[in-house]
């Protein structure tokens, strides 16, 4: 059995709860303790109904003010597939908490109420898990039944979201009409809607491949742990690419190529590794090796670089990013001081419009930035690599994590 | 060909957590109760840094209501590791007057444990304390982070969290602040399991049926030992159980059953409608934030 993460991305208003409320409890997810406690709050806030809503309010402030506050998970299972929820409220907080949860998610459910239409926030949920490169984005065109499950509206949509799409680069794009309070192609096909031929929600999630999504082609191993014994254990995960005892590979940042001897997984030796397994290496030769150093193959390195072009979601409240800011920056295993040598432009989540005049980013603001690190970092672009085109900033001072960036082709 | 089963994916996440914190902080520790939990998490700290030795020692918050066959086996597992046990007692907080001891038939320990973990991550410089927990356990476990940072007076503020992306995380504190890490976080009750079969894992014999004096207590069955005291409206009879979770003994219902293997115990569990703390942990069932209101204080 394998495992998929996605995040699902809308207000409660477009029926999340209610279609993850669906999803747990046709899958025998939801116990009946936690039921029993869903209905006694339900019924103490004189609610008529359960609200499926409240399983996923884990904090004492979500149930007493009704909303969300952050990203929750949930987990369910199916006899094909584990499934891990990265549910990200609507409301407060929109932006970091989505940019979180994509960051793992192999796919992404956008909800589109039906009778409503595209709306700024549907675009601004498309544009995020685009720039998160998620790989597989489902937009679900849910209340179908308060639309008399009219082919023209569903079809209406999907024209205009895939005119809208075009635009973004965005990933293997899926449409699926549902109805997440009656259940139609949630988990079996809607007698409902004849003219949809797709799969239902869960077919899709239990089917989509996935394997191919990983980077299997350009060798990254981050040193993220020295293990010393009667030799040298380098243990890391592996970011990219396949590594074999007997490949031969190069240390960075000292250039000198070496060879694999062995390849230690949790339960002994193995015979290949790839994303994302914890392994340590044994390398010929007696090479200086730390924290923070990269392992590659001699005809495909990661760049070496210390100025850093990347896009930034600032998260930080109350303080701002400006160019001048003195962060750090934490890459793969290395962590490096860093400054702001030029903020490019901000860009409206909403209208995708670049504000080349803006001098600083805000809380939930994206924009372009240029670093200046004082040691180099080895990188690739974030669209080739997740692993390695990833990084957080973190205030020296506070110690918060306050931005999460993707690094651009040639930066 | 090239992939992983989920197993293998929740293993190599939790191997990367533990490395990483050990890699970044001074003085890690591993919470230790002697549960499934901890023993799958021992079992991955001697994964992630063999053939070399654990880097870090475990720490066992000792209510002193302990099952005898949890004891035997803790102590199994840190003579075969080679790792150093710290033992901290809650009796020992009680005596030096640190927390008062509470009083009636449900009077726990439960609570007081939080005073003696913090006292001791004080006393021994601990900046990193590695837990069992996980957040399919407990809706507030839900929300919490893998990494999760602890002020300097070892509370949680649920909502003001640091964002975790990717397999990065921010390890950095200032003195006197610690991280709680939870490398389990994404495992299920039926992962662990899972898991305690592949491993072959040895768990303390109680988590397997066995015959036991049992009486009823607010719909849980509750071990006839004098921690637990039995009124006299509380007859105890005889039952083949089993334990789903191991808590302190007062406290720490055990659930009907005849699962004496690692496989029956997954097509038990496989197959169960209430939760493993809504079955057994009286502890969980004081309100609705029970769990929420302690951890804020700086429990597990």
């Amino acid at each position: 059995m394998d495992m998929l993460r996605f995040a699902t991305a809308g207000s409660v208003d477009d029926g999340k709860s209610t279609l993850i409320g669906r999803l747990l409890f046709d899958s025998k997810s939801i116990f009946e303790d936690q039921l029993a406690a869903v209905e006694r709050t339900s019924a103490a806030r004189g609610e008529e109904f359960t609200n499926l809503a409240l399983l996923t309010d884990g904090l004492r402030a979500e149930r007493e003010q009704g909303i969300t506050i952050d990203v929750a998970y949930r987990y369910f299972a199916t006899p094909r597939r584990k499934f891990i929820i990265a549910d990200t409220p609507g409301h407060i907080q929109y932006t970091r908490n989505m940019v979180t949860g994509a960051s793992t998610a192999d796919l992404a459910i956008i909800l589109v109420d039906a009778r409503k239409g595209i709306l700024e926030q549907s675009r601004r949920h498309a544009f995020l898990a685009t720039l998160l490169r998620v790989p597989h984005l489902v937009v679900a065109i849910n209340k179908m039944d308060l639309v008399d499950y009219d082919e023209a509206v569903y079809e209406r949509i999907v024209a205009e979201f895939t005119e809208f799409a075009a635009g973004l680069d965005a990933a293997d794009l899926t449409f699926i009409p549902i109805s997440a309070l009656h259940g139609d192609n949630v988990i079996e096909r809607s007698p409902n809607m004849p003219w949809y031929e797709g799969p239902s929600l869960l077919h899709l999630l239990e089917h989509v491949h996935i394997a191919s999504d990983r980077n299997l082609v350009d060798v990254r191993f981050p040193v993220q742990y020295v293990i010393r014994d009667e030799g040298r254990g380098y243990a890391g995960q592996i970011a990219g690419g396949v590594l074999r005892p007997g490949d031969e590979v190069v240390h960075l940042p000292s250039g000198s190529a070496t060879t694999v001897e062995r390849i230690d997984g949790p339960a002994g030796p193995v015979e290949e590794a790839f994303a994302p397994m914890s392994v340590a290496l044994r390398l010929a030769g007696d090479i200086d090796i730390s924290r923070g150093d990269l392992i590659a193959r001699p005809g495909d390195r990661p760049r070496a670089v210390q100025d850093v072009d990347a896009t930034v979601c600032w998260m930080a409240p109350g303080r701002t990013l400006t160019a001048g800011s003195k962060l750090l920056v934490k890459h793969t295993t290395r962590t490096a001081s860093a400054e702001v040598a030029d903020l490019a432009y901000r860009l409206d989540v909403n209208t995708l419009r670049r504000d080349e005049t803006a001098t600083e980013l805000g809380l939930n603001e994206i924009g372009r930035v240029s670093l200046r690190a004082d040691r180099p970092l080895f990188v690739d672009d974030y669209a080739r690599n997740r692993r390695t085109g990833g990084f957080i900033l973190v205030d020296a001072e506070t110690a918060e994590t306050v931005a999460a960036g993707m690094i651009s082709p040639n930066g | 060909m090239l992939t992983l089963s989920q197993l293998d994916v929740l293993e190599a996440e939790a191997i990367h957590i533990i490395r990483e914190v050990a890699a970044e902080f001074e003085r890690p520790v591993l919470l230790f109760s002697g549960g499934k939990d901890s023993i799958v998490m021992l079992r991955l700290a001697e994964r992630a840094f063999r053939p070399a030795p654990i880097p870090f020692p475990v720490m066992h918050v000792d209510t002193g209501h302990n099952f005898p066959e949890v004891i035997e086996c803790r102590d199994r597992l840190v003579a075969e590791l080679g790792v150093r046990l710290v033992v901290a007692s809650v009796q020992d907080s009680i005596d030096a007057g640190r927390v008062v001891e509470e009083t009636g038939r449900r009077a726990s320990r439960n609570r007081l444990q939080t005073t003696t973990l913090l006292d001791a991550i004080e006393e021994h410089g601990f900046d990193a304390a590695f837990g069992g927990a996980r957040r399919d356990e407990e809706k507030a476990r839900a929300k919490e982070r893998m990494v999760s940072f602890r002020d300097e007076f070892g509370q949680w503020d649920p909502k003001n969290q640091r964002p975790e992306l990717w397999n990065l995380f921010n390890t950095r504190i200032r003195r006197g602040e610690h991280v709680r890490v939870f490398p389990l976080s994404n495992w299920t009750e039926l992962d662990v399991w899972d898991y305690v079969r592949r491993a072959e894992l040895e768990l303390p014999s109680i988590y397997y049926a066995h015959t036991r004096r049992v009486f009823e207590r607010d719909g849980m069955l509750l071990a006839d030992i004098s921690h637990a005291r039995r009124g006299e409206d509380e007859p105890a009879y005889e039952a083949t159980v089993r334990y789903r979770t191991v808590g302190d003994a007062s406290c720490t219902g055990a659930v009907e059953s005849a699962a004496a293997t690692p496989d029956a115990v997954i097509e038990e569990i496989a197959a169960t409608r209430i939760t493993e703390r809504g079955q057994t942990r009286a502890d969980d069932r004081t309100s609705e934030a029970a769990m929420e209101d302690r951890k804020k204080e700086g429990y597990f």
